[in-house]
């Protein structure tokens, strides 16, 4: 199921007199079993991007096509509940939506909301749970019980136990510790790989996005600047810095050796493997060069 | 859905009335409401109406935020005039159909209730717009003090209505979120029957009041950490000043009330 924005804008409370855009011109497609990633400044707009991803928000202007649903700004709120479905959304500190008794009530609820019965919503949270890396032991408790990052988990149980074809993630790992970090963007990447779910990643860290993605789209004050590669727009790391962004710290390094030894890499490396193979001939020139 | 609420907002500027003390502004708005009421013929509402207008024009805020600010009450505001017009009897009957009473009196008090109904909203509307809500519970807290004689917890009061103030948006970007958040596993807020309805608000109340919990925990040890221990011996960062211009507006008002006494008949 594809997503397209076709010349989409959007205003916050049009037409008051505290009206402000936050999206204009905005032309972009994300493929059926692509890892797409959204990064931008604070205030630039991906928050509000990614809520038209499953129709929370309706654009005042242009269209979305979602799979074969097309929203403009005249779409009725009624009939959306399949393609909230279809498109799941993790938002920002997701542990802040659980509310049920127990975990395994708060995973069945989204099923639930979808037809689900009583017996097939606790079927897919007892199939859910281990998945997000926890044992059938949680399945009782109350989800007020558990730790932040445990929360953390139960709540992305609970979005990936409607079976969306999309998952929509807003920095899901913000606050987590770098293991809990790196376990839940794994399962994210496995998900992606092995059931070929498309996954829209919106994050700050870029060693995520050259780790994961394959496909980036770089905003800036509500419009896309840049979209492709994430290789070649980590390329050009001064302008990414004028933009108030970073680079993976494998490509940062890569630079340095680059400036500082006249060197240039066959590829430009992305992630701590790629930078390990590059740098082989790098330091057995050195070596050589010592001798 | 609050986007639309003009109600209750501040908008920046530095006009005569942005510059007065919270404290005469406060005043001035309760005084005003209270002899609004004196007000009983055309003279005296016209004499209220140049007021507000003066006062509107000295804000230097556009009058489509007024204007604005009356649209959500406008049905109620139309439902007591109309009620006022249709039961009010009178010496001049237009139109009698058993208990319905068409009179000059009575359309007369119709447009009375209107105008004080506009006045009003557009004076408690001028007091928001142009007062930081800070600065309005900075003067609260002024003017309750004589009632610390009677034991009442001022300090207390004032704080808990700064803090309430201060969260007000942040509450309700967080209710926005964990709606969106629920809307997207297939919560339908606003459908269905009343029941179904408020089935639906159940996940979204459950984390707000959890995240207001945690939130009131984390606050309050922040506050003791940062030296926090109750009203006594608290000095102020933001000082009141009453300056020439409060006394002049109270003056003003003065005037008003006295205007209205010699005029109302």
């Amino acid at each position: 199921m594809d997503i397209v924005f076709d010349k989409v804008g959007y205003t916050y409370q049009k037409g008051t007199p505290f009206q402000s855009r936050a999206l204009y011109d905005i032309d972009l497609m994300i493929k059926e079993g692509s890892y797409t990633a959204i990064v931008g400044h604070t205030g630039s707009g991906k928050s509000t991007l990614l809520q038209h991803l499953n129709a929370l928000r309706k654009p005042t202007e242009g269209t979305v096509t979602i799979g074969d649903r097309v929203i403009t700004s005249e779409t009725e709120n009624k009939n959306l509940k399949g393609l909230r479905k279809k498109v799941g959304i993790v938002f920002q500190f997701p542990e802040s939506q659980l509310f049920d008794e127990t975990v395994a009530k708060d995973i069945a609820f989204g099923p639930k909301n979808f037809g689900a019965s009583e017996e097939e919503g606790r079927e897919i949270a007892e199939r859910m749970l281990p998945l997000v890396g926890l044992d059938e032991s949680f399945l009782e408790t109350s989800p007020f019980d558990l730790s932040g990052g445990q929360m953390r988990r139960v709540a992305i149980a609970g979005v990936l136990a409607m079976k969306p074809d999309v998952l929509v993630l807003d920095e899901p790992t913000a606050g987590l510790d770098p293991k809990g970090r790196r376990e839940i963007m794994d399962m994210f990447y496995r998900l992606h790989k092995e059931q070929g779910l498309t996954i829209v990643l919106v994050t700050h860290q870029m060693d995520d996005v050259a780790y994961y993605a394959d496909h980036m789209i770089v905003l800036e004050k509500g419009t896309v600047m840049k979209e492709g590669d994430p290789r070649e727009i980590f390329r050009d790391a001064d302008w990414l810095k004028s933009k108030q962004l970073g680079v993976p710290s494998a490509v940062e390094f890569a630079n340095q050796i680059q400036k500082q030894f006249g060197w240039s890499f066959s590829t430009l490396p992305l992630t701590t493997d790629e930078l390990a193979r590059e740098m082989k001939p790098f330091l057995l020139q050195k070596e050589a060069e010592r001798q | 859905m609050m986007d639309k609420l003009i109600f209750g907002r501040y908008i920046p500027g530095d006009s005569f009335v942005h510059r007065l003390d919270p404290r005469a502004k406060l005043l001035g708005a309760i005084f005003y409401i209270v002899i609004i009421f004196l007000a009983n013929n055309w003279a005296t509402y016209a004499v209220l109406a140049l007021f507000a207008f003066t006062a509107i024009y000295l804000s230097g805020i556009n009058r489509r935020f007024f204007f604005n600010g009356i649209r959500p009450l406008i049905w109620l505001i139309l439902f007591t005039v109309v009620l006022q017009v249709l039961f009010t009897s009178g010496e001049t009957v237009y139109l009698s159909l058993g208990p319905i009473v068409i009179s000059q009196e009575g359309i007369i008090n119709g447009i009375f209730i209107f105008v004080r109904f506009v006045l009003i909203i557009f004076m408690s509307t001028l007091l928001t717009l142009t007062t930081m809500p800070l600065s309005l519970t900075d003067a609260i807290e002024y003017l309750l003090r004589p009632f610390k004689l009677v034991k009442l917890p001022v300090h207390e009061i004032a704080l808990m209505l700064s803090i309430a103030l201060r969260f007000v948006p942040t509450l309700m970007d967080e209710t926005e979120k964990i709606m969106n958040a629920q809307r997207a596993r297939g919560v339908d807020f606003g459908e269905g029957s009343v029941f179904q309805q408020m089935k639906a608000i159940v996940p979204l109340l459950i984390p707000l009041f959890v995240s207001s919990f945690n939130r009131a925990e984390e606050l309050a040890t922040a506050m003791e950490a940062r030296g926090y221990q109750g009203g006594e011996g608290r000095s102020k960062y933001r000082v009141l000043h009453w300056g020439r211009n409060d006394t002049l507006v109270m003056v003003a008002f003065a005037v008003l009330a006295a205007a209205l006494f010699f005029l109302r008949t």
